[in-house]
């Protein structure tokens, strides 16, 4: 890659379509760099499972005809990629499966994809993901590991895998991926990204494949907590083709950003956020609330619970999604889900309608705890990523598989669809970042994007490109 | 019920009832997933809630 192909990708969503739309940059130039740090990076790391060169130069041109002919566009020329969950006119929707890629092409984008398309931003690919986006990990049978870009022996996280790595490694300043229990916030924590997870409801999911519609949210990966605000103002909008989207107001956040922080009441969420994190992950977090001068620390009681909940809901219904094939080709998933699905599928029902009666409770228990704060920190994974291949790991002596844990401190808060951000940690002396939850009330993910700028305009916490040898 | 609740045995019984194919080296695993959902509805179950505390999920006719 030539130095000016490296500084244009590591130039912000916000910072390309600023260029773009002043003519001091063509939307063409930003899709040629992406196009580029793609074919030299993505064989060390593997974060696409499909290019899109013809459809990204195509747009490309359409931004530069809109820009000449005076339209301002909020994402003129952003390169980005979507999880390969996401339709796309043209390319069969694989959600990281083998069956999946037996299915015709899909013949429209996906509703987030067109509102993408429609503010200037450059689709260029689609990327690796965990089989049916089952996963913490990375790791796929069928389209190998993904790998960290800060580290190529470590995991990326999952199950947005491709996407955290893409954006990483500045082949796009912007992916978007999917989260049910945390497969935005755990990746983004691996790779060092600004990560967002919006309320339940907020962002239609229409032409995405599902996994768990009771749990599934989608959401924007980025290098800087500005270019989420952006993103995220883009991205709202009703969706009647999303039975469970909620036509609740839009909210304006991208202009909010830089908005006084001081008055909000933050918290350090305590309990079972602390009992299980290992070092990095309390660090971590205190250095963000020291930082925030959030001394407050708030239990909060019952949170093992609603992980072990979600856990239930998962198994029974994405098996419930996926029984017909469990049932008639299991030698076609990917062995590290076929056997979570198969289990998924003997779960009895009063487990399952128990553990969504104990969500209205959880639900109800947050929103007095958010009567007296703002915003809650919590440690988004309990360590930085795991060196690729690793199956287990421990904490407080009880060793658990990795696959299904990593997510410990994101399946709680998706479990009752609070929005949060992830935040991007480096401590002193790591090779390593790891991320914290900035967690909001339901509808305000306005609270979490304005602390997570101040974060970044302070120093605390940051994105760089990774420095990977291509 | 975790003293009650036998894995090999659900298993075996759910997968005569669903028809499911598990080769003999997948069973360990699957046995050991569903100990885990198990346990962990186990916690679930164990906590008491009002009647009136309605399931999550939304249907709108």
């Amino acid at each position: 890659m030539s130095h000016e192909t490296k500084e244009l990708n590591s130039l912000t969503a916000a910072q390309t379509a600023a260029a773009v739309n002043s003519g001091d940059m063509k939307a063409l130039e930003a899709a040629y760099a992406s196009l580029q740090a793609i074919e030299s990076l993505n064989p060390r790391v593997n974060a696409f499972t499909d290019v899109l060169g013809e459809r990204a130069l195509l747009e490309a041109r359409a931004v530069d005809d809109a820009v000449a002919e005076g339209r301002s566009l909020p994402l003129a020329g952003v390169p980005y990629a979507v999880k390969n969950l996401y339709d796309v006119e043209g390319l069969t929707t694989r959600a990281g499966a083998k069956i999946s890629r037996e299915n015709p092409p899909a013949t429209t984008d996906a509703t987030l994809v067109r509102k993408l398309k429609e503010a200037g931003a450059i689709l260029v690919g689609a990327t690796h993901m965990g089989e049916y986006a089952y996963d913490f990990t990375g790791e796929n049978a069928h389209d190998g590991i993904c790998r960290n870009p800060h580290d190529t022996g470590y995991m990326t996280g999952g199950s947005s895998s491709g996407s955290a790595a893409a954006t990483a490694a500045g082949m796009v300043p912007l992916a978007m991926g999917s989260d049910t229990n945390g497969s935005i916030r755990v990746p983004a924590s691996f790779c060092g990204l600004f990560g967002l997870k919006p309320t339940y409801g907020r962002l239609s999911r229409a032409g995405t494949y599902p996994f768990v519609g009771s749990l599934d949210h989608l959401g924007p990966l980025t290098r800087s907590a500005e270019d989420l605000a952006l993103i995220f103002d883009v991205l709202q909008g009703h969706d009647p083709a999303d039975p469970a989207q909620t036509d609740h107001p839009e909210i304006e956040t991208h202009a909010r950003l830089a908005e006084d922080i001081g008055p909000l009441r933050i918290a350090v969420a305590g309990g079972y956020f602390r009992e299980k994190a290992l070092p990095d992950a309390l660090n971590a977090v205190d250095l963000v609330a020291r930082a925030l001068g959030a001394s407050l620390e708030i239990d909060i009681p019952e949170a093992a619970r609603a992980r072990a909940a979600a856990y239930v809901i998962t198994a029974a219904e994405g098996s419930t999604l996926h029984l017909n094939r469990i049932l008639e080709r299991p030698r076609d998933f990917d062995p590290e889900t076929r056997d979570r699905f198969l289990a998924g599928t003997m779960v009895p029902a009063i487990w399952v309608q128990k553990a969504q009666r104990f969500r209205s409770w959880f639900r109800d228990l947050f929103r007095k705890i958010f009567e007296n704060v703002d915003v809650l920190l919590a440690p988004a994974t309990p360590f930085p990523a795991l060196a690729s291949g690793t199956k287990t790991f421990t904490i407080g002596g009880e060793t658990m598989p990795a696959r299904p844990n990593i997510g410990l401190f994101t399946q709680p808060i998706s479990f009752i669809g609070l929005p949060a951000v992830t935040v991007p940690i480096w401590l002193e002396g790591a090779k390593l970042p790891i991320g914290v939850q900035v967690i909001a009330p339901a509808w305000r993910e306005d609270l979490a994007l304005r602390v997570a700028h101040h974060l970044e305009q302070t120093g605390v916490c940051r994105a760089p490109v990774a420095k990977i040898a291509a | 019920m975790a003293d009650t609740f036998e894995p090999k045995a659900h298993v075996a019984h759910m997968e005569k009832m669903l028809g499911l194919a598990i080769e003999e080296d997948w069973r360990p695993v699957v046995e050991m997933h569903i100990a885990a959902i198990e346990k962990a509805a186990e916690a679930v179950l164990d906590f008491p809630l009002e009647d009136h505390a309605e399931a999550a999920p939304v249907f709108v006719p």
